[in-house]
């Protein structure tokens, strides 16, 4: 299916219309439960990132990079994957976070300001999260050429930006990945602002999905507000990925509908009513609108999703917020395998060390 | 066997992919040609492209999947064919290999080997002289090694690869084949963190590294001439410090000096002339000097003889602390 859109013609994927109405020959067969738990995790995102928002408002939490409007490309990234598959994300991620199972608790973690919340559960393979733009992409194409050598049937997925396709290492990963046919899938959630700079400032190609060409593997543009359209781009690609066809490009067109992080004011540089336009094409209101078409959501559907939803992040944050801070151990203990003489005489001294930076 | 300290890497680097299968190799020039200074010779035919990876030419990336490969439970070697090329990769190193541990609590670890020749001395093209282990010193979660001799260097390397920390494995270009040492065939660990007294003495200490430990030998035979016994420390491993080999040798002797061929200006001397400032100021009968590279970008080879530290250099230093 990924073949059949041309980026170079300006072809998009996309299942689901604006109205929710979906493209029959594209539709994954999903089964209605399966349907309702993307659902389900895209209402958890934007409840647990809109708790975000508001946390870091009243002090609560560190500097936040909402994830508004991106629920489609999370979840649908995340959803087709399996336990065996790898995933290497950049900073903006929650609804994958929440759709693998990663604690919600956990992920506030991080944000609150503690290590603790890159600490991934066991028998999950999440990478932690990369801040600078592009690095992580080079990892996942070692963890895909890792498992090559180790015959292990796996796809490794990358998420990033469209700021990070103007990174080295976006160019470095890329080759690398055609060279060695490794398997991954790369899920650039193309949201158009990497900050406050445009897309058209990133790249003068007309497609980032075409970029996939040069290096000698396919690249397809998908619906990023469509989460039937990433999720069926990503469950092929993942499927090529594990049978040995080597890499894929996806772009999925989306906006950022939040500023780029909490420290961020994007209204000095986009206007009010571009953004108005895409709060229309919210990813979450179009999918609702398809599973009313599918009989599959009413108002007692909508109300238990939404007292789920608040209620695991009511707990999350509880949860997080009752957490110790790190300890003074903490620091010293993860730098090597084991301490060296020097941080065990700084540690002495960093227990005895009293005051705030504040 | 009587091996140079290219054939000792190269046992070593044999020994460890035969013992564990999950050793690989990675670089530019690795596979076929065996690496530009012919230190992965042989490998590729003993143990397959798949193991033995000529990478395209992309240090960033390089490093970058090694990460990713130690996180699918590779023991990646990976190759930056100079010292002077693998800026590139610095993003990777400081913000990932060192820091991996530390910002996942454990949970994640990488345990690969970054070889790369490093430093002067060999009349080599611009860029190919580098001796910048100072930036990489500085980055908590880094191990820094630098053998000298033959023997060092494959034990070394064997403790760095069966470690579980990342290690910047230093390899002076120099050094590579000038002289030779009977080296074990057989697998052995020489100690990180462990520095080694490479000459015993009793009225200064020479604190030096790499290719700058034959000549503070060389040195030190010219200032026994003079009367004056100096006890030579390799430190093998500069980062973390064997900081207590240091001091235990300065509070005997009373006087350090240290020589790097790196510039001078914030130099691992500085490091080190502080650490004695810390721990033994008052065994010191002289303040601590440095003979280095001077604070000039390292020159063409023309230049190179006046930019690198000699044997006579390190007289004087020598001369200069005695008779201060």
């Amino acid at each position: 299916m990924i073949e059949r859109f041309d980026p170079f013609k300006g072809e998009k994927l996309r299942v689901l219309d604006e109205t929710g109405t979906a493209n029959k020959d594209l539709e994954p067969q999903l089964s209605p439960n399966d349907l309702k738990r993307i659902y389900a995790h895209m209402v958890t995102a934007r409840t647990a990132d809109t708790k975000a928002f508001k946390l870091q408002r009243q002090g609560r939490m560190g500097t936040y990079a909402p994830s508004r409007g991106h629920e489609a490309c999370q979840v649908g990234t995340a959803f087709p994957l399996t336990k065996d598959d790898w995933i290497f994300p950049y900073f903006r991620d929650l609804g994958m976070y929440l759709t693998l199972g990663y604690p919600l608790s956990t992920y506030f973690f991080y944000w609150m300001g503690n290590e603790a919340g890159l600490r991934t559960p066991n028998g999950l393979n999440i990478f932690p999260l990369a801040i600078p733009v592009a690095s992580q992409i080079p990892q996942a194409v070692g963890a895909g050429m890792a498992a090559n050598i180790r015959k292990l049937r796996l796809a490794v997925v990358c998420t990033f930006g469209d700021g990070a396709t103007s990174e080295g290492d976006f160019h470095e990963g890329m080759n690398f990945a055609g060279v060695f046919k490794t398997p991954n899938v790369f899920v650039c959630y193309d949201n158009q602002w990497a900050i406050s700079v445009p897309r058209s400032r990133q790249t003068a190609a007309a497609t980032i999905a075409q970029k996939a060409a040069a290096y000698g593997f396919p690249g397809v543009l998908v619906d990023g507000n469509d989460v039937l359209a990433v999720y069926a781009a990503v469950r092929e690609a993942a499927e090529r990925a594990r049978s040995g066809r080597g890499p894929t490009l996806i772009e999925a067109l989306t906006y950022r509908l939040s500023d780029h992080t909490t420290s961020d004011d994007a209204s000095k540089y986009r206007t009010k009513e571009a953004v108005a336009e895409w709060e229309k094409k919210d990813p979450i209101e179009r999918f609702k609108t398809y599973l009313i078409k599918k009989g599959l959501w009413d108002e007692a559907f909508e109300k238990s999703v939404q007292d789920a939803s608040a209620d695991k992040v009511e707990k999350a944050v509880a949860e997080a917020e009752a957490a110790p801070p790190p300890s003074v151990e903490d620091f010293f203990t993860f730098a090597y395998g084991s301490m060296t003489p020097n941080l065990k005489e700084q540690l002495e001294e960093a227990k005895t060390a009293k005051g705030d930076v504040r | 066997m009587n091996a140079t300290m290219a054939q000792a890497i190269n046992q070593a680097l044999a020994g460890e992919m035969e013992r564990d299968g999950r050793v690989v190799i990675l670089g530019e020039d690795v596979g076929a040609d065996g690496g530009v200074f012919r230190i992965t010779d042989g490998l590729v035919d003993k143990f397959g492209r798949e193991r033995v990876i000529d990478t395209p030419l992309a240090e960033s990336a390089g490093v970058g999947v090694a990460v990713g490969m130690a996180a699918l439970g590779l023991r990646p070697i990976i190759e930056i064919q100079f010292m002077g090329f693998i800026y590139p990769a610095f993003n990777q190193i400081v913000s990932h290999v060192a820091r991996l541990r530390n910002r996942t609590r454990g949970r994640f670890t990488v345990p690969l080997v970054i070889r790369t020749p490093y430093g002067a001395g060999v009349r080599a093209l611009e860029h190919h002289s580098e001796s910048t282990e100072a930036f990489f010193c500085h980055i908590p979660g880094l191990t820094v090694v630098v053998p000298s001799t033959p023997y060092d260097s494959k034990g070394l390397l064997i403790a760095a690869i069966r470690g579980e920390d990342p290690v910047l494995f230093l390899e002076p270009t120099r050094l590579y084949r000038a002289e030779r040492q009977e080296v074990p065939d057989e697998a052995y660990e020489v100690q990180i963190g462990k520095a080694r007294i490479a000459r015993e003495g009793k009225d200064l200490t020479i604190i030096a590294w790499g290719a700058m430990v034959p000549l503070a030998e060389r040195a030190a035979v010219r200032a026994a001439e003079s009367g004056w016994s100096t006890e030579v420390i390799d430190l093998r491993t500069l980062s973390p410090m064997d900081r207590e080999t240091i001091i235990k040798s300065v509070k005997k002797t009373g006087r350090a000096l240290v020589v790097h061929e790196a510039p001078k200006t914030c130099g691992l001397g500085a490091e080190i002339a502080a650490l004695i400032g810390e721990k033994a100021l008052l065994s010191l009968e002289a303040p601590v000097l440095r003979i280095t590279g001077w604070d000039v970008t390292p020159p063409l080879p023309k230049g190179e003889d006046v930019y690198y530290p000699n044997p006579e250099r390190i007289f004087l230093g020598i001369k200069r602390l005695m008779e201060f």
